[in-house]
């Protein structure tokens, strides 16, 4: 398996640690975190990443406005976003989604629907 | 006219020839009985030889339904090996997903444990609980509520989804709250789909121990729409908090008191050494 390179956007080091945690059971991975959406648009043009997990609810800058930027930028037009929501944001998840969004984990977070997320966004087409 | 004797001589050849005739009919006989003879020996050898051949075919026979017989058994029995090795694939398979499931709860437990005990300031150490119920646990409403010694009563520190003020201070060993406060035993409550909020008895109620000193309360009121009952992880998560979120509770605290009076002595020793 080649390597690829996740990136976790998150604020809450609790959840940060969980899904790298998960994440780390894939083998050939590397994992960067970022503690918000302006850390996380900032490693993302600093290298190119796989996959971009992102919580929407964060200060700074929230998930939804970096899916948004992210979408625009020619480099992530393609690479797999997945996001971090309550069931109760239904409205953030739809609009995750319309924005360019490829899935959405709901809280609390299972390791098993991560991996599983991961294996799926992450197999070659 | 011939005489008597040559009618005699006449008559020996006569009888001569007929003997020798019969003699020779006898010959052709016996040749004939010899040429069947010999073809009755020919047929019996052919016999013979394809009795012999029979007898070899069914040697072969016999060897061959042996030995699809001994193949027959050995198919059976790979047969069984292939049954036993399909069954033990899946009891692996079962077993994987069990120590899969174990693996990401003691997976949650420490990161829980070890996000609990990584700060000693007071707000983060809340902060932290906080997060735990919401991401490992699930719940959308709760409140933790501290023990003040000096007026016996609990009073909330942190809420999510409602206001510290919404929760009204709960007297030490009255209602249920107070109650677990005062035993040190976790309560659920018992319909957990028809519970409706109500800030005196909530759904869940979690001691913070410290051994056998309780410091404080967790109270759920309410868990996410797609939670809709605890899990095993989830009783652990609560036995960890009610160990660990003590400890750390009651650390920071004493940690910031501490370094606040070390900030005053400090103070006092300028004062005096100027």
């Amino acid at each position: 398996m080649p390597e690829y390179k996740i990136l976790i956007i998150e604020d809450s080091p609790t959840m940060r640690q969980l899904i790298s945690f998960a994440l780390k059971r894939l083998q050939g991975v590397r994992i960067v975190e970022a503690n918000d959406g302006v850390d996380g648009l900032r490693k993302l043009s600093s290298e190119k990443f796989d996959l971009i997990l992102t919580d929407i609810n964060m200060p700074v800058m929230d998930g939804l406005k970096l899916v948004s930027l992210v979408r625009n930028d020619a480099n992530y037009r393609t690479t797999p976003i997945v996001v971090i929501t309550t069931e109760g944001a239904q409205e953030d998840r739809d609009r995750a989604l319309s924005l360019g969004a490829n899935d959405y984990i709901t809280k609390p977070i299972q390791a098993n629907r991560i991996l599983e997320l991961a294996r799926t966004l992450l197999r070659p087409a | 006219m011939a005489t008597d004797d040559e009618k005699g001589v006449s008559y020996n050849a006569e009888e001569f020839l007929q003997l020798f005739k019969k003699g020779a009919e006898f010959t052709q006989d016996l040749l004939k009985e010899n040429e069947r003879l010999r073809f009755r020996i020919l047929q019996v050898e052919e016999n013979l030889h394809s009795t012999d051949d029979e007898m070899i075919v069914t040697d072969e026979n016999r060897k061959l339904v042996e030995k699809i017989e001994a193949l027959e058994k050995e198919k059976a029995e790979i047969l069984e090996r292939i049954i036993q090795v399909e069954k033990e694939n899946q009891d692996f398979a079962e077993r994987y997903v069990e120590v899969e499931s174990e693996n990401n709860n003691l997976a949650n437990l420490y990161i829980a444990s070890y996000q609990l005990h990584s700060t000693l300031d007071f707000r983060e150490v809340l902060q932290i609980i906080t997060e735990i119920i919401i991401n490992l646990i699930g719940a959308e409403e709760f409140a933790i509520l501290l023990l003040d010694e000096k007026t016996n009563e609990l009073n909330a520190v942190a809420t999510e989804g409602i206001t510290c003020e919404e929760i009204p201070s709960m007297v030490m060993g009255s209602g249920t709250i107070g109650s677990v406060a005062k035993t040190g035993d976790n309560y659920f409550v018992e319909d957990m789909a028809g519970y409706a909020r109500d800030f005196q008895n909530p759904m869940v109620c979690i001691p913070l121990k410290i051994k056998e000193h309780v410091i404080g309360v967790i109270v759920i009121y309410k868990l996410l729409i797609q939670k809709k009952n605890f899990a095993p992880v989830d009783y652990e998560l609560f036995t960890l908090l009610a160990g660990h979120a003590a400890t750390a509770i009651f650390s920071s605290k004493l940690y910031s008191e501490s370094e606040r009076k070390l900030s005053t002595i400090q103070g006092f020793i300028q004062l005096l050494t100027k």
